[in-house]
């Protein structure tokens, strides 16, 4: 097992925003830039590299320009928005077992600008990996958001979760994004009046239950437990990891399958518990997934926080904010800090445990990150 | 229909399922071993991956799963029907078997023709076809009274 075998030593950011000068390549060097900074290790003991499948700028490339010399470790991981916690995991396995001994961890997305790739804007001969598209989008289920919109339709009809549930996530994170300087929503304010009228989406999804459109990279330096100690910063202990999908899933079209709601976060949280000597009750803040409001209740049924089916009833009462039962996107999350699928759920994990979060949960000691729920996905449980 | 991104890319392997469609039968996959049905198509029976999977007419009827009504920003053809209605229907056969759809409000009607609000999980549907080009024939779905 990994288990605190690694640690997360350094992590580094660019400004998010909107239209950003820089190109993706100088983004991805300049926030691995910082994360090496963040943990004080030299460029030159850089041996291994990870990121999506999805990122644009490869290892190569990355190397060449920040002049790294031999690498002896490199990775990929697939499925969007799932695959975050797995580039991490990989680097932990690689460090763990020795095949490298200092990783490093990118995501660097324009996602705002011009120079769009979303991948369903593409023809359905090109979406080889999903042959289900031939089935969705000719009726005119184009987008993510219309996929997670039907799931989410049938979650609501069967287990009676409502649009107060969905705001409820989409207005807590935003008064974290509030107290913190670095999300784009910093300086705007939602109130559930806002949210209830914003334009639709897809019904029953509107506006705000959609992630944000951001510019930015982030990173993250993953190194031996006892090399941590020697580092700039309190480490962050990797825990735990697991990967999954269940049987017969079909990403983001999860329709073809015995149980559409009970996706992919199932199968990952059993592998992740079956290796954590912490369990859901031990979590003291968790970093979820949130492409879309709903993704949050869904995994908080599919990580263990509550039964199946009471994830909307899970965020009454203020259960996700400051003070709250389980503090969730303590950062602002996808909806309201940034959209790099996801990695800066990862950062907002490691500043918590370091005692460094904008919106500080007081002694957090252990935090789950997870990737999207809807495709295959990954999740981490990291302590101090 | 215009833009011929969003239409179905036809193969070896799916034709029989759209060849259904221009000839007004749905048809799906079927394990002949177990009798399991298999949507969507794909090239081996994953209920008996040594045995080939059949072909089977289905009587075209379902009920609804889910509903969602798209709103712009959306690809060019849906952007000018939008909002328009998609729905998810679980066959009468084997209600695992789902397909993703349109309400309309009788042949040849367009799929805005019914609004999100008047379309309700669980109600009964049938299938029609409409036809697009020479070549696509889609399934959508009225209401069975």
């Amino acid at each position: 097992m990994i288990k605190d075998r690694t640690a997360i030593a350094g992590i580094g950011q660019t400004p998010f925003g909107k239209q950003l000068r820089e190109s993706e390549l100088q983004l991805a060097c300049n926030a691995i830039l910082n994360a090496l900074d963040d943990a004080g290790i030299a460029l030159s003991e850089v041996d291994g590299l990870a990121s999506y499948t999805q990122e644009a700028n490869n290892e190569v490339e990355v190397a060449r320009n920040l002049g790294l010399g031999d690498i002896c470790y490199f990775s990929q991981v697939g499925y969007g928005g799932g695959a975050g916690p797995g580039v991490i995991g990989h680097l932990a396995m690689a460090v763990a077992t020795g095949q490298c001994r200092v990783g490093v961890a990118w995501r660097s997305r324009k996602r705002a600008s011009g120079a769009v790739r979303r991948p369903w804007s593409k023809s359905n001969s090109a979406l080889l990996e999903t042959v289900a598209v031939n089935y969705t989008r000719p009726f005119g289920v184009i987008r993510p958001v219309d996929e997670i919109g039907l799931l989410t339709r049938r979650y609501m009809h069967e287990y009676g979760a409502t649009r107060d549930h969905l705001a409820n996530v989409a207005i807590a994170q935003r008064k974290y994004a509030n107290n913190n300087p670095d999300a784009q929503m910093y300086a705007k304010t939602m109130s559930r009046e806002d949210y209830m009228a914003a334009r639709w989406i897809a019904k029953p999804l509107c506006l705000f239950d959609n992630c944000l459109e951001t510019d930015g990279a982030l990173a993250a330096v993953v190194v031996r437990a006892d090399r941590a100690h020697d580092c700039k910063h309190r480490p962050v202990f990797i825990h735990a990891w697991g990967q999954g999908f269940h049987a017969q899933h079909q990403t983001m079209q999860n329709f073809f399958c015995d149980d559409p709601l009970r996706g992919p976060a199932w199968v990952t949280a059993r592998q992740l518990y079956s290796q954590s000597d912490i369990q859901p009750a031990d979590v003291d803040v968790a970093q979820l997934y949130d492409a879309f409001t709903p993704l949050v209740p869904l995994s908080l049924e599919g990580y263990g926080f509550c039964g199946r089916g009471e994830g909307g009833a899970f965020t009454e009462n203020g259960n996700l904010e400051t003070g709250g039962r389980l503090p969730v996107n303590t950062s602002g999350g996808g909806l309201s800090e940034a959209y790099v699928h996801g990695f800066n759920l990862l950062t907002e994990g490691v500043r918590q445990l370091r005692g460094t979060s904008n919106n500080q949960v007081p002694n957090a000691a252990t935090c789950l990150v997870t990737g999207g729920e809807g495709v295959p996905t990954g999740a981490l449980i990291l302590r101090r | 229909m215009t833009d011929t991104t969003l239409l179905p890319h036809i193969d070896e392997v799916n034709q029989p399922f759209w060849q259904g469609c221009r000839e007004g039968i749905l048809r799906v996959q079927q394990c002949p071993t177990t009798g399991r049905m298999i949507f969507p198509p794909r090239p081996v029976n994953p209920w008996s991956p040594r045995d080939k999977a059949e072909w089977q007419d289905v009587c075209g009827r379902g009920i609804i799963w889910s509903v969602i009504e798209p709103h712009p920003p959306l690809m060019l053809d849906f952007a000018e029907l939008a909002p328009y209605n998609a729905i998810i229907v679980e066959l009468e056969e084997d209600a695992s078997i789902r397909m993703v759809g349109n309400l309309v409000s009788k042949p040849g009607a367009a799929i805005n023709s019914i609004p999100y609000d008047d379309i309700h999980i669980g109600t009964p549907v049938r299938v029609i076809f409409e036809k697009i080009n020479s070549e696509i024939t889609l399934p959508r779905w009225v209401r069975d009274s």
